[in-house]
C-alpha cells in the first residue's frame, strides 16, 4: 500500500512541481491582466518576479544540503528543474525591467548598470548564471564530463550571494529581509564547505 | 467637519466626483450597484468630510490629476509599514486626526501651542494643484487643499535669528505600529527648510485633497507640501515647528547622509545612488517621461539656490 502511494506520487510529484512553480507567475500575471496590481502595476510586476527568481534560487540551493541532511534521495530529482525555473525567473524579471520599467532605452539602462550597484550587482549574478543555464542538459554534461560541469556549476555560489547583494543593495532602509535570505544563502555554502572537508576525511579513512 | 472659507466655487464642483474615481473603481462600482446600491463602493472611500469653498488659485499644472484610489493606495508613511499599500490598509482605522495640536516654539516672539483647527483658520482654505515627485522616479498631479506653509509662520512672529524651521510628525507607538521599533529608525520622522524656503509662496500646508479632508494615509490631519523638492521633504501629520538658528537634522538624512542631502530639490541631472533622477515614472502611464528641474518649478524657485552648486548642495 505504502509503496503504491509512493510510485504514484514518483509519476505526479515532478509535474505537480512544475505547476508550483509556475503559480506566481500564473498569479501575477491574472493579476497584472486585471489591473489589480496598484498603483504602479510595472514596479509589482518587476518586484514581484524578482522575488520568486531569488526564492527559487535559494530553493534549488537547499536542495542537496537538505537532501543529505535528510536523506531523501529523491530529492536529487528536483534539482535542475528548480534552478532552471528560478533562471526563468531570472530572464523574465530582467525582460520585465527593459521592457515594461525602461522601454528599451538601452542608453539608460547601460547608466544604471554602470551607476547603480544594485544594478551591477543583479547583471553581473545574471551573466554568471548563463552558462549553468546553457549547461543543465543531459547532453551538456556529458560533453563537460561531470568533474569539469561540477566545476563550472560551482559559480552558483558567486551568483547566488550576487543575487541576494542585489536586493540588500535596492533596499531603501528596512534590510531585514534581504539579510535573512544573505544568511539562507551562507547556510547553503555553509553546508557545502563543512560536506567538502567531511567526505575528504571520509575518504582517508 | 466642514471647514469654510471665503469665496469661490467649492471643489466638489470643479472636481466631479465620478472624474476621481479609477475605472477599476467604476466596475467595483457598477457590480455592486446592481446588488446593494451605489452607497457601498463609495462608503470604502468614505472619509471625515468635505473641505466647501477652497479657492482655486493660480496654482494649476496640465497635465491630468493622478486618481484619488492611487493618490491614497500608493503612499511612503514608513510610520504605518515599508510597503506602499501598508498606509492604507493601516492608518485609516489607527490615526486619530482629532483632536490634534500643533507646538509652535523656538526663535519666535509668540511661541504656542494651538490646536489644528486654529492653525487652518490662518489663513483662506486654497486648492493648489502640484505636481508631486519621489525620489523614487514616481511622480503624481495631486489637488491639495490647504493654505500657504508663510501665513501659519508668520503668526509666531519668527525673530532675525530663525534661520531655518524644523519639523516633526507624531512618533506614537499605539497609532502608528512603525514607529515601535526604535532601532531601525530614527524616530520621529523629521524634516527641515531654510526659513527663504519655508515662507516661498509654493510652500504649502495641506489639510485635505481632492476636495476633502485629508486622508490619514495621506498625513492626517496636516502635511507640507514642497513641491519642487522630493517628497520625502513634504513631511506628514506634522506635530511640532521650531525655528532655529541650526540647520535641523532630518530623518532620512540621518539615515544615508550620502544619499539623501538637505535640499533635495528635484533636480534630474544629480542621480540618486540607487535611483536615476533624468526620467520618471507619472502613476498611471506607461513611458517613463523626462524629469524637470525643480519638477517644473524652476522658475518661481531657482532664484532661491542662486550661486550654489547643486551636485554639492543636493
Ligand atoms: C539573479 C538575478 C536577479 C535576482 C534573483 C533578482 C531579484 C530581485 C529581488 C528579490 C528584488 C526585490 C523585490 C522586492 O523588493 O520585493 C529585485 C528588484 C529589482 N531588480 Fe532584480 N534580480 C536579479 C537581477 C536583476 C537585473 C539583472 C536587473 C536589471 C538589469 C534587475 C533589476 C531590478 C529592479 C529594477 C528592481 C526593483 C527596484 C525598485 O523597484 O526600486 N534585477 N530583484
Amino acid at each position: 500500500m505504502a509503496t503504491a502511494v509512493l510510485t504514484r506520487w514518483r509519476r505526479w510529484d515532478r509535474p505537480a512541481l512544475h505547476l508550483l512553480c509556475a503559480l506566481p507567475l500564473l498569479i501575477l500575471s491574472v493579476k497584472g491582466l486585471s489591473g489589480d496590481l496598484g498603483a504602479n502595476p510595472i514596479e509589482a510586476l518587476v518586484r514581484g518576479i524578482g522575488d520568486w527568481a531569488l526564492r527559487l534560487l535559494v530553493v534549488a540551493l537547499a536542495v542537496t544540503p537538505i537532501r543529505r541532511l535528510t536523506g531523501l534521495s529523491r530529492l536529487a530529482a528536483y534539482r535542475r528543474m528548480l534552478g532552471l525555473w528560478a533562471f526563468a525567473y531570472v530572464v523574465l524579471h530582467l525582460s520585465a525591467y527593459i521592457v515594461l520599467d525602461q522601454f528599451f532605452d538601452w542608453q539608460a539602462i547601460a547608466g544604471e548598470i554602470r551607476k547603480h550597484k544594485f544594478i551591477t550587482a543583479g547583471i553581473l549574478s545574471v551573466i554568471l548564471l548563463l552558462p549553468l543555464a546553457a549547461t543543465s542538459t543531459g547532453a551538456m554534461v556529458r560533453r563537460l564530463g561531470g568533474v569539469r560541469w561540477k566545476w563550472l556549476h560551482r559559480l552558483v555560489y558567486l551568483a547566488v550571494p550576487l543575487a541576494g547583494i542585489h536586493y540588500l543593495w535596492m533596499v531603501k532602509a528596512d534590510t531585514r529581509q534581504p539579510i535573512a535570505y544573505l544568511v539562507l544563502i551562507l547556510l547553503c555554502l555553509g553546508a557545502r564547505l563543512f560536506h567538502a572537508r567531511h567526505s575528504r576525511g571520509a575518504g582517508l579513512q | 467637519m466642514i471647514i469654510r472659507s471665503a469665496g469661490g466655487p467649492a471643489t466638489s464642483e470643479i472636481t466631479p466626483r465620478r472624474v476621481w474615481l479609477s475605472r477599476r473603481q467604476w466596475l467595483t462600482g457598477a457590480v455592486a450597484a446592481g446588488a446593494v446600491g451605489m452607497l457601498v463602493p463609495l462608503g470604502r472611500q468614505a472619509r471625515a468630510g468635505t473641505l466647501a469653498g477652497a479657492t482655486k488659485t493660480r496654482y494649476q499644472v496640465e497635465d491630468k490629476a493622478t486618481s484619488l484610489e492611487d493618490v491614497t493606495h500608493y503612499n511612503n508613511f514608513y510610520e504605518f509599514g515599508t510597503d506602499k499599500d501598508e498606509p492604507a490598509r493601516r492608518a485609516p482605522g489607527l490615526l486619530r486626526p482629532r483632536p490634534w495640536t500643533v507646538r509652535v516654539e523656538g526663535e519666535c516672539a509668540a511661541p504656542a501651542t494651538v490646536d489644528v483647527d486654529d492653525l487652518i483658520r490662518s489663513s483662506a482654505l486654497e486648492e493648489r494643484i502640484y505636481r508631486h515627485r519621489c525620489v523614487e522616479g514616481w511622480s503624481m498631479v495631486i489637488p491639495w487643499v490647504g493654505l500657504p506653509l508663510s501665513a501659519v509662520l508668520d503668526r509666531f512672529q519668527p525673530t532675525s535669528r530663525a534661520k531655518y524651521v524644523a519639523f516633526e510628525s507624531l512618533a506614537d507607538p499605539a497609532q502608528m505600529p512603525g514607529t515601535r521599533d526604535r532601532t531601525l529608525f530614527p524616530w520621529p520622522y523629521r524634516e527641515g527648510l531654510r526659513i527663504d524656503e519655508a515662507m516661498h509662496p509654493l510652500a504649502f500646508l495641506a489639510v485635505g485633497l481632492y476636495g476633502e479632508t485629508l486622508p490619514a494615509q495621506n498625513g492626517a490631519p496636516i502635511r507640507l507640501v514642497l513641491p519642487w523638492k522630493y517628497g520625502f521633504k513634504s513631511i506628514k501629520s506634522v506635530v511640532s515647528i521650531r525655528f532655529q538658528e541650526a540647520r535641523p537634522e532630518t530623518f532620512w538624512n540621518r539615515l544615508a547622509p550620502s544619499e539623501y542631502g538637505f535640499y533635495s530639490n528635484v533636480n534630474p541631472g544629480v542621480d540618486h545612488p540607487r535611483w536615476s533622477q533624468a526620467k520618471e515614472r507619472r502613476i498611471g502611464e506607461f513611458l517613463r517621461r523626462p524629469t524637470l528641474m525643480f519638477n517644473g518649478y524652476a522658475e518661481e524657485v531657482a532664484g532661491l539656490y542662486a550661486g550654489m552648486d547643486l551636485k554639492r548642495d543636493f
